[in-house]
């Protein structure tokens, strides 16, 4: 029976986590939400991470402009730097819109890579 | 002279929220001044998670934030002007204002002001040594990275753990940097615990407490810098002095309310917040004239600031309206572990329903209460389970309680005391 304490990361309040495993089963404690319930469990089997970056692109007149993107949901924490890599160098064109997809079906993980600036 | 009712100099959080909170209340001469080039202020670089959990239930990058405030703001078609810069607001509230289109003075009934606030640079904490470049401080770092897309160095310390700190840990980490560590003054970190685990911890990035940088060596650029940890009066043990390589320094060591504009209207300012001495309406000594935001005291988080903008709007459309009500200040004093409330008074005439006190404390204080006097006497206290400096408290008085305190002579909070009628 292993027991850890971890700071849950789902909100600015960082609720002190305790995570029980035995065998299968998982116990967690110390969380005042489900949010947090699911964490404790996900952070000891597969610890996963929002990723938020932002890319040099080039708009739709071919001027450059910064573009602040964040993942439409977590990606498992060992694929963060592969993530920012694939990112990187997919040379981004066009207008954006707050939330329009930038890249689809990020390195085949079912998640979107996502605007969260508008460019014009 | 033009005229314009209310004047909001500043478009970021503060000033975008109060705007449209006026704007509700049937406020439709309004201006929003703002310097850069678009609205939303420092969020339109923090493009890290974390904001709007508590206004929009949902957690959003700063650029999503802002945006949503933007759209609102468009969809009222509340006046703004970008790339204008507020030079001077008089007493009597003309409100000077530079472009590229020239030079104007607006006469304004109602000033909200809502500059925010810059960083305590590296001369404010006299760090000893070369003056080289690849010394930032984390904000323009953050601006420099996230806005312009440059890469700032390769080798980078950090002195301070405050939450700009940590996120520029992981942000330039993201960029390909070697990010040694982070130097952090006091034996805890004011930064969130959640920033400790998701910016220095995921990369194994060490964090140095009671620890900082004592000396600075480069001639051109960054060569490096002299760490040593800190006795507890917080100086320097010069036996532990160890020279660390790094081509970039990052400073995060406070940030301190904009208040230029706030001394060239006579405003009283304080000298612990930083920012305006204000009562319970978010009104500064100046009749007309109100703060909120970063102006008037450094926040974490910005819902908050948004909150506060929308009490200060409603105060000022309430000026507006009706003018100049009767006034009965109440001190709120700073006892016991409390380093500052806001409010500084509190209006005993007022007659809304509700009242927050927002505070901060001097230290780390762990499974406490919080206790509200009235004249001496415990009117209120609330347990809780920790304080700490780096997170600010908000206690919300309502009903009988409030009752009390606006009969008050002086009112006083204090953490630890005595149960209530103590």
């Amino acid at each position: 029976m292993e027991r850890r304490e971890l700071t849950c990361i789902s909100c600015p309040m960082g609720c002190l986590l305790s995570v029980e495993l035995d065998k299968e089963q998982i116990t967690v404690t110390g969380n005042s939400c489900k949010i947090g319930l699911e964490y404790g469990k996900n952070e000891v089997t597969n610890p996963k991470r929002m990723i938020t970056t932002s890319i040099k692109i080039k708009n739709q007149n071919g001027v450059e402009k910064m573009l602040s993107v964040k993942t439409s949901e977590t990606v498992p924490k060992d694929r963060i730097a592969d993530c920012l890599k694939e990112i990187k160098k997919a040379g981004i064109t066009g207008d954006f819109s707050v939330g329009d997809i930038v890249i689809k079906n990020i390195l085949n993980l079912d998640v979107e890579i996502v605007a969260t600036r508008a460019i014009q | 002279m033009r005229e314009i009712e209310m004047v909001i100099v500043g478009g970021g959080p503060a000033g975008l929220s109060a705007a449209i909170r006026a704007y509700e209340l049937g406020i439709k001469d309004i201006l929003i001044i703002e310097r850069n080039d678009s609205l939303g202020g420092v969020l339109r670089q923090c493009i890290h998670n974390g904001f709007g959990l508590h206004i929009f239930k949902q957690e959003l990058t700063g650029p999503e934030y802002a945006q949503r405030l933007v759209e609102k703001v468009e969809e009222y078609q509340i006046p703004y002007r970008l790339e204008s810069m507020v030079l001077n607001v008089s007493s009597e509230k003309v409100v000077t204002v530079i472009s590229t289109y020239g030079i104007e003075n607006i006469q304004a009934k109602a000033v909200i002001f809502a500059m925010g606030c810059r960083e305590r640079p590296r001369g404010a904490i006299n760090i000893p040594g070369d003056r080289c470049a690849g010394i930032f401080s984390a904000g323009t770092a953050q601006e420099l990275v996230n806005m312009h897309g440059y890469e700032i160095g390769k080798e980078v310390v950090i002195l301070g753990s405050g939450d700009i700190g940590l996120i520029m840990a992981r942000r330039l980490t993201y960029e390909g940097a070697n990010v040694k560590c982070v130097v952090e003054l006091m034996p805890y970190s004011s930064g969130l615990k959640r920033n400790i685990v998701q910016c220095l911890d995921d990369y194994e990035i060490p964090l140095k407490y009671s620890s900082t940088v004592t000396n600075i060596v480069g001639k051109e650029r960054l060569e490096g810098v002299y760490v040593a940890q800190v006795d507890e009066y917080r100086k320097p043990i010069k036996e532990t002095e160890e020279f660390i390589p790094c081509d970039t320094l990052l400073l995060s060591v406070g940030l301190v309310p904009e208040n230029e504009l706030s001394k060239s209207a006579g405003i009283d300012l304080s000298t612990i917040t930083g920012g305006a001495v204000v009562d319970s309406n978010m009104q500064t000594s100046v009749p007309g004239m109100f703060s909120c935001g970063n102006v008037l005291h450094i926040h974490d988080l910005v819902d908050n600031v948004t909150l506060e903008a929308y009490e200060t709007a409603e105060s000022a459309a309430g000026y507006l309206k009706s003018g100049e009500k009767g006034k009965r200040m109440i001190p709120v004093i700073s006892e016991d572990g409390v380093r500052y409330v806001v409010p500084q008074y509190i209006n005993g005439l007022d007659e809304t329903a509700q009242l927050d006190l927002k505070f901060r404390s001097f230290d780390v204080y762990k499974f406490t209460n919080v206790s509200i006097l009235a004249d001496g006497k415990v009117v209120k206290t609330s347990k809780k389970r920790i304080i700490t400096p780096g997170e600010m408290e908000k206690i919300t008085i309502k009903g009988e309680v409030l009752e009390k305190i606006r009969m008050a002579k002086e009112v006083s909070v204090r953490i630890g005391g005595d149960e209530v009628g103590a």
